[in-house]
């Protein structure tokens, strides 16, 4: 909203909301009322406890959030319009800077999703090493969401000895990817290179470290009073609810619903691997923080299985109209020259067809509905966005509660920004 | 699997022995008893999710009595959007709905296809609060307009903004430029 930026254009909205008819949306902001000594709040958009850009219009009775509008897009990027002119192997880093606190994983759904197009097989070995790799960024992801919730209550030791690790496993996206936070990492059809000695020798060493720093983290967070006193019975909600609103991840799961995407309909032979799905039971602030926390246990289990029993083979698919050659072949070998210049200048081309693939994201089912009409781009991309469908509770489980809790609510929720506004 | 198998109508027993395609047979069974065989054209299942085309006269029925259903129970709105196919005359616009149910793990992809001249859909803002923003989002992006809905403007975009930027009329690149011609490279 351009008209945003004054005090005047606040209220401007704020009045063409008033005047909506028929008002069925209880939730609409109202001016400032002095004679009920009503305020209206801006939180956001560049409040440093959103952790992000997106702006709520708070209605307040002293402490208390008597309702909310939330403005969001402001740095939407037109993602799925820009998809539509890209061939598939460029829309991988326009996936980085969605949800960019997990990236591998928006990369492999992104793969897999043309993978499932183009009817490509990856061996087995490639899909190990994926999930090595996406159960490594869900740790990451909920280690960002937890840490952050601490420092929002008050209590920056656990997000400082948590951004360590993170930095550990950004060592090993760079053996892997050479990248660290938006990593494009992979290719349609498997992997771009093969865990190196040094990768597995640091994932090896970091799998022996972190669980002590984790679980030192717990001790201080989960038992403590001061922050239970924060977290406890703020932010609720039924799982009835949630299912409604379309939430999805370790938002619902805290809510008691035990829906994950990587056992409901395996990809990437999850099915190969034993963890369980931790739930909540009241859907709060701490059964999102405990949820979150169980899940990086169960992540570990899962990499430790998948690095014991990494299979040997090939690490990419043999898919040559769509996986680019080695690129010594390609100075040496004609075929592979023609299927990089092919590949390159997006000569090759899909098949017609609709594809909805889905992987667990670090906050819920990322969803690609991918449309072919047999060209090089997508006909039609959209992205199921966990964020953008679960953000609009936000607003009907703060109201009632204090400024405060709305803070730690919105942490708890891990709202990213670039995945909300795409 | 018993009551499952009575379920599926007799010459569908033969593709019924892939689980996937038995649960798509045992799901269509189910959509032509709830809402006859003519609520829906162009049923298929391109990758294993069924998908139909139904009309928007009937769509907020259908999902609305999909929600209710206690056979199966599809009452998980995924996710929605907004289609364009500017060549197909009185079926350029289009909503695509996804839904899944989370007891017995079935999609179903629901299609509707209306006019751009008249852009209106009906609103599921009524049976599922997501579709408050997902809504808001189709409309921003393709100019649906969905009559009822509690708040109905742009999400993502500015609010001054004038046209509706992923018709497909819009091009990318900027149409001004003649520096370079993009005869090969995209639409």
């Amino acid at each position: 909203m351009a008209v945003n930026d004054t005090l005047e254009g606040t209220h401007k909205i704020i009045e063409s909301a008033r005047e909506q008819e028929p008002r069925l949306n209880p939730l609409a902001p109202t001016v400032n009322d002095f004679n009920q000594e009503l305020t209206t709040l801006n939180l956001g958009p560049t409040h440093p406890a959103t952790h992000g850009i997106f702006q709520n219009i708070l209605q307040m009775d002293g402490e208390r959030i008597i309702s909310g509008v939330p403005t969001i897009g402001y740095i939407h990027r037109a993602f799925e319009k820009i998809a539509e002119r890209r061939p598939f192997y460029q829309i991988t880093p326009l996936t980085d800077r969605m949800n960019y606190c997990s990236s591998p994983i928006n990369n492999m759904g992104w793969h897999m999703t043309v993978e499932k197009l183009l009817g490509v097989e990856v061996p087995k070995r490639a899909q190990y090493i994926r999930v090595i790799l996406m159960e490594l960024a869900r740790i990451t992801d909920h280690l960002i969401c937890n840490g952050i919730l601490g420092v929002d209550t008050g209590a920056f030791t656990g997000f400082l000895y948590l951004m360590d690790e993170r930095e550990k496993v950004y060592e090993i996206y760079e053996e892997v990817s050479g990248a660290r936070l938006t990593t494009n990492m992979g290719r349609v059809g498997g992997m771009e290179r093969d865990f190196s000695d040094v990768a597995i020798a640091k994932l090896r060493a970091w799998l022996k470290t972190f669980p002590a720093v984790m679980a030192e983290f717990e001790k201080m967070f989960n038992r403590n009073r001061i922050f239970m006193d924060r977290v406890v019975d703020v932010g609720g909600i039924s799982a009835e609810r949630a299912l409604n609103y379309g939430f999805t991840g370790p938002n619902l799961r805290a809510a008691g619903v035990d829906y994950d995407v990587r056992v409901m309909n395996p990809y990437s032979s999850y099915q190969d691997f034993e963890f369980e799905i931790p739930v909540g039971t009241k859907g709060d602030t701490y059964d999102r923080f405990m949820v979150r926390n169980e899940e990086i246990w169960q992540s570990l289990r899962i990499i430790t299985q998948a690095l014991e029993n990494l299979p040997a083979g090939p690490y990419h698919a043999d898919a040559p109209h769509f996986y680019l050659p080695p690129k010594q072949a390609v100075y040496q070998n004609m075929e592979a020259l023609i299927y990089h210049f092919k590949i390159v200048m997006g000569e090759i081309d899909a098949p017609v067809g609709e594809v909805y693939h889905s992987v667990e994201g670090g906050n819920g089912e990322l969803g690609f509905y991918l449309v072919s009409d047999g060209g090089r781009t997508p006909y039609r991309l959209h992205f199921r966005r966990p964020c953008f469908i679960y953000y609009q509770a936000y607003t009907e489980m703060v109201v009632g509660q204090t400024l405060s809790d709305a803070i730690v609510t919105l942490s708890s929720m891990n709202v990213i920004a670039g995945e909300l506004d795409a | 699997m018993a009551d499952q198998n009575e379920s599926i109508p007799a010459q569908e027993q033969a593709a019924a022995q892939d689980p996937a395609a038995q649960k798509n047979a045992q799901l269509l069974a189910l959509l032509h008893r709830l809402f006859g065989a003519d609520a829906f054209t162009d049923v298929e299942e391109p990758y294993g999710l069924l998908t139909a085309t139904t009309t928007r006269e009937r769509i907020h029925d259908i999902i609305e009595g999909l929600q209710k259903d206690e056979e199966l129970q599809l009452n998980f709105l995924t996710t929605m959007c907004g289609m364009h196919f500017p060549d197909r005359p009185g079926q350029e616009l289009g909503m695509v709905y996804h839904l899944h149910s989370l007891t017995q793990n079935i999609r179903l992809r629901l299609k509707i296809f209306f006019p751009i001249a008249d852009p209106v859909a009906p609103t599921l803002t009524d049976l599922y609060a997501t579709a408050n923003w997902m809504e808001r989002e189709a409309f921003d992006f393709y100019g649906i307009i969905f009559p009822g809905h509690p708040n109905l403007m742009r999400i993502l975009n500015v609010e001054d903004m004038d046209y509706h930027p992923m018709r497909k009329e819009y091009a990318l690149e900027d149409g001004t430029r003649e520096d370079k011609t993009d005869l090969f490279f995209g639409r």
